[in-house]
């Protein structure tokens, strides 16, 4: 048996050099001074003006910082690079103090200078630095007509038209294009994109494709070092190998736990489970051009027909809470506390459905995308979706379709098409999404909705910039299109996440960024 | 045999242009342009347009083919637009990992599937082979990425022996024992499905081959049992073999998206599935080209060594 013995050699052989591969402990443990976060896509860029996804942000959000910050666990804005701010009562300038003394990552000076190339690089036809770009998200600065360096540290900047989001916008993602560094601008081009270079209290130090950014601890911060000496962003774009990798301690925090996987967390004491509400609303567009929806009762019906509760308990396992209306209560000083969510009551849906003129039910098209940005469980969410509106006699039939060619037959309008689409959004005002969604003939208005007195109040909330006297205008503008309903209001998505029970210092925001300068390891 | 190479080199040039007219039309004509997909709800006319230009996605398609070949012919890949770096220096950081990985599962799928599949064929209804082909008929039906789930869960997770991603220890020397302590799990997971084929080709293979007279002729020889199989009857059975191994060569490259994916390894495979959600053509136009290239590549090294074991090809 001559054959035998040789494949048992060749078996122990190969038994001993897996052995030896394997005989380190693999259970891998993470610098204290260091943190892994488990992050769920790979950077694109290390630009802000560039950048397009939240997950590049809540890396950026480390790196730079805006002329606002956003005040800890809210929306609402506090002195970050600039320490002072006036608004012309026209809101048509405003004007800022800079703070002084601050260093970009490079050691040239931050002030009005650098204001001012930024937001010409990113506004200005002619700005000789244009081609650095694209610049896709610049828009939500509003229409800024030029940029007015008034001293050393004081700037301007002039609107073509009132833009009261201006403030949370400057303080939110994007506004961190303000803090860029323009000497590294100057000096890379095109590759800034791969360097970068702010003020904030990281800075970047290594970007691996697909395996590692790394940002470490800036020391000169004018508001002090952070306590990490440093961060390190693995990319686990697969949920499942993003949940090994916090169980097997390869990271010590990851942000989006799989709904499925939460209670894997909570319910283990080695780790400690965060969750907080966004600025986020997943709903049902209604095409509201054509029959059925065209009219109000039919959309009321639908509000009326879904278990929202059932959804958001059992499909997204408590992932997200069921939403009333258009503005999400993430936007605290806008958000109608006294409006309710439609109750689940499928026969005020059927009389609805009667008294509307379809006693045998209607037959719709449903619009269902695989996934998407936002989109939660996109798949199982219609399903349930449809199962419901069946009930009550709105006989739903689901096309589904990938992401891109989603948006590609919707965004351009629903006519013809679907009477229903799945869609959500994300935003950092109250403003943008109706305005860009729900005023009549705009860009992205995709079901047709028209309501003369809800574009009044859209163009009266951009108008007015203080706070105080916005937020009843957009109280208003919830009770009245909760009533109308050119949507059906489904849920309000909690941004979660995990981290390893040493970590400390460490909290959800409600603009979905994740800024780590008070974090530590105990 | 330099005349057949370079007959078969010649075929290569309209199999690769075809390859990249048809990514570049496939992708173009998805609805859903780079726009939309950066720009998600917020993709407004104006912003589209606006967009689509900075681009250069407004020219029409011919054109913009033209343009893109044109730039390949001198080397130039054109820049990814949502990496924001050439899309020649990200193949480069990513093909390295890939083909570690393929040339991985595909050296231990071949000796294992080979191996195993002679052990089956020598034993014909031995208990080994009843083993070997039960574990077959498993690897067979497994999808490749499940595998490498559960291969994570139990190995990764709950015996925590191995790494459950990446390619390196962020935190360690980075050396070579590192590197074979992240790689063992999913080129086990790619060549699971490869190896698991090639026991079967090599089982029947060689059944054919120790039925012929020759080798009962070698055995009344009196050659030792040993000198037959791998001398004898082997090398006839490998003929047949050798075509499969390119084909199983595709496999791992194609295997290695989802593999990529599920261990999180650095590789092209797992840069094509980002680019393709996010409509990056460039990227996927080079990412495809590239895997292109390197199939045909290793038909034609498949087709040459066939045709160096056995001379009838060359003369077909």
């Amino acid at each position: 048996m001559q054959n035998k013995s040789w494949l048992m050699r060749f078996a122990a052989g190969l038994g001993l050099a897996v052995a030896m591969a394997m005989s380190p402990a693999a259970r891998a443990e993470t610098p204290k001074d260091v943190l892994v976060i488990g992050h769920v896509a790979e950077l694109q860029t290390l630009d802000p003006a560039q950048a397009v996804t939240i997950s590049d942000f809540r890396i950026l959000c480390n790196m730079y910082e805006g002329l606002l910050h956003y005040k800890d666990q809210t929306l609402n804005v506090e002195p970050g690079l600039a320490t002072s701010w006036t608004i012309s009562d026209d809101g048509k300038t405003y004007t800022f103090k800079l703070r002084q003394g601050v260093k970009f990552h490079d050691g040239s000076e931050f002030d009005a200078d650098a204001v001012k190339f930024n937001l010409d690089r990113v506004t200005d036809k002619n700005s000789p630095y244009k081609d650095t770009g694209p610049f896709p998200f610049v828009f939500e600065l509003g229409p800024i007509a030029n940029t007015e360096v008034i001293d050393k540290y004081t700037v301007a900047i002039h609107l073509s038209a009132p833009y009261s989001p201006m403030l949370t916008m400057l303080a939110g993602s994007i506004g961190g294009l303000v803090g860029i560094s323009p000497a590294a601008v100057k000096q890379y081009g095109k590759e800034f994109s791969r360097h970068g270079g702010g003020t904030g209290p990281f800075k970047f130090k290594l970007w691996e494709s697909n395996q590692r950014v790394v940002l470490e601890a800036n020391p000169d911060y004018w508001g002090g070092a952070p306590k990490l000496k440093g961060l390190v962003f693995r990319p686990i774009i697969d949920e499942n190998a993003r949940v090994s990798e916090m169980l097997s301690g390869g990271t010590d925090i990851t942000i989006e736990v799989p709904p499925d996987n939460v209670a894997t967390f909570t319910s283990n004491a080695g780790f400690k489970f965060y969750e907080q509400s966004g600025p986020h609303l997943w709903y049902l567009l209604l095409n509201t051009k054509e029959k059925p929806f065209n009219d109000k009762l039919v959309r009321q019906a639908a509000n009326y027909a879904i278990n929202k509760d059932a959804l958001v308990s059992q499909i997204l396992k408590g992932t997200a809470n069921v939403a009333a209306g258009p503005t999400p209560p993430a936007f605290a000083w806008a958000h109608d506390n006294d409006l309710k969510p439609y109750p689940y009551d499928p026969n005020m849906a059927k009389d609805l459905l009667k008294k509307a003129g379809y006693p045998d039910g209607v037959d719709v098209t449903f619009y269902v995308t695989e996934s998407g940005s936002g989109m939660l469980s996109p798949v199982i969410m219609g399903t349930a979706i449809q199962a419901d509106l069946a009930a009550v006699g709105i006989r739903a039939k689901i096309e589904t379709y990938e992401w891109n060619t989603f948006l590609g037959k919707i965004i351009p309008g629903m006519e013809g098409k679907a009477n229903i689409a799945e869609l959500s959004f994300m935003t950092q005002d109250p403003d943008m999404h109706p305005f860009l969604a729900l005023k009549t003939g705009a860009p992205v208005n995709s079901g047709y909705y028209s309501n003369p007195e809800v574009d009044a109040l859209i163009e009266q909330g951009r108008a007015v910039a203080d706070p105080a006297a916005r937020a009843p205008i957009y109280k208003k503008l919830q009770q009245i299109l909760a009533d109308d309903a050119p949507w059906v209001y489904i849920a309000n998505w909690k941004q979660n996440s995990v981290a390893a029970a040493s970590v400390k210092g460490y909290s959800l925001q409600p603009s979905f960024l994740t800024p780590f300068y008070t974090t530590y390891k105990e | 045999m330099l005349n057949y190479t370079f007959h078969r080199l010649l075929l290569m040039a309209p199999v690769l242009f075809g390859v990249t007219v048809v990514v570049f039309l496939v992708i173009s004509l998805i609805p859903g342009d780079p726009a939309h997909a950066i720009l998600g709800t917020f993709a407004t006319p104006e912003n589209v347009k606006e967009l689509n230009a900075a681009l250069g996605l407004d020219k029409p398609l011919p054109e913009q083919y033209v343009i893109w070949i044109g730039h390949v012919l001198t080397g130039d890949f054109g820049r990814s637009y949502v990496l924001h770096r050439p899309v020649i220096v990200e193949i480069g950081d990513r093909l390295f990992p890939t083909l570690l990985l393929a040339g991985t599962a595909l050296v231990l799928s071949s000796v294992f599937g080979i191996l195993f599949g002679i052990i089956a064929a020598v034993r014909q209804n031995g208990w080994q082979d009843k083993l070997i082909t039960v574990t077959v008929l498993i690897g067979i039906s497994t999808p490749s990425f499940w595998l490498g789930i559960l291969l994570i869960f139990w190995f990764g997770v709950r015996l925590a022996w191995l790494p459950v991603g990446g390619m390196v220890d962020l935190f360690g020397d980075g050396g070579f024992a590192d590197l074979v302590r992240h790689l063992i799990l999913p080129s086990f997971a790619l060549a699971a499905v490869a190896g698991a084929v090639l026991v079967r080709l090599t089982r029947g293979s060689m059944l054919e081959v120790l039925r012929q007279d020759y080798i009962r002729t070698a055995r009344a020889k009196g050659l030792s049992e040993r000198s037959v199989i791998y001398k004898h009857a082997f090398r006839n059975a490998f003929i047949n073999v050798i075509p499969v191994l390119g084909i199983e060569a595709g496999f791992v490259l194609g295997g290695a998206v989802y593999i990529e994916t599920v261990f999180q390894w650095p590789g092209i495979g797992r840069m094509l599935v980002q680019a393709i959600s996010t409509r990056d053509i460039l990227l996927v136009q080079g990412g495809v080209l590239i895997i292109a290239v390197a199939y045909v590549f290793i038909n034609l090294v498949t087709d040459l060594a066939q045709s160096v074991l056995d001379p009838r090809i060359r003369r077909k």
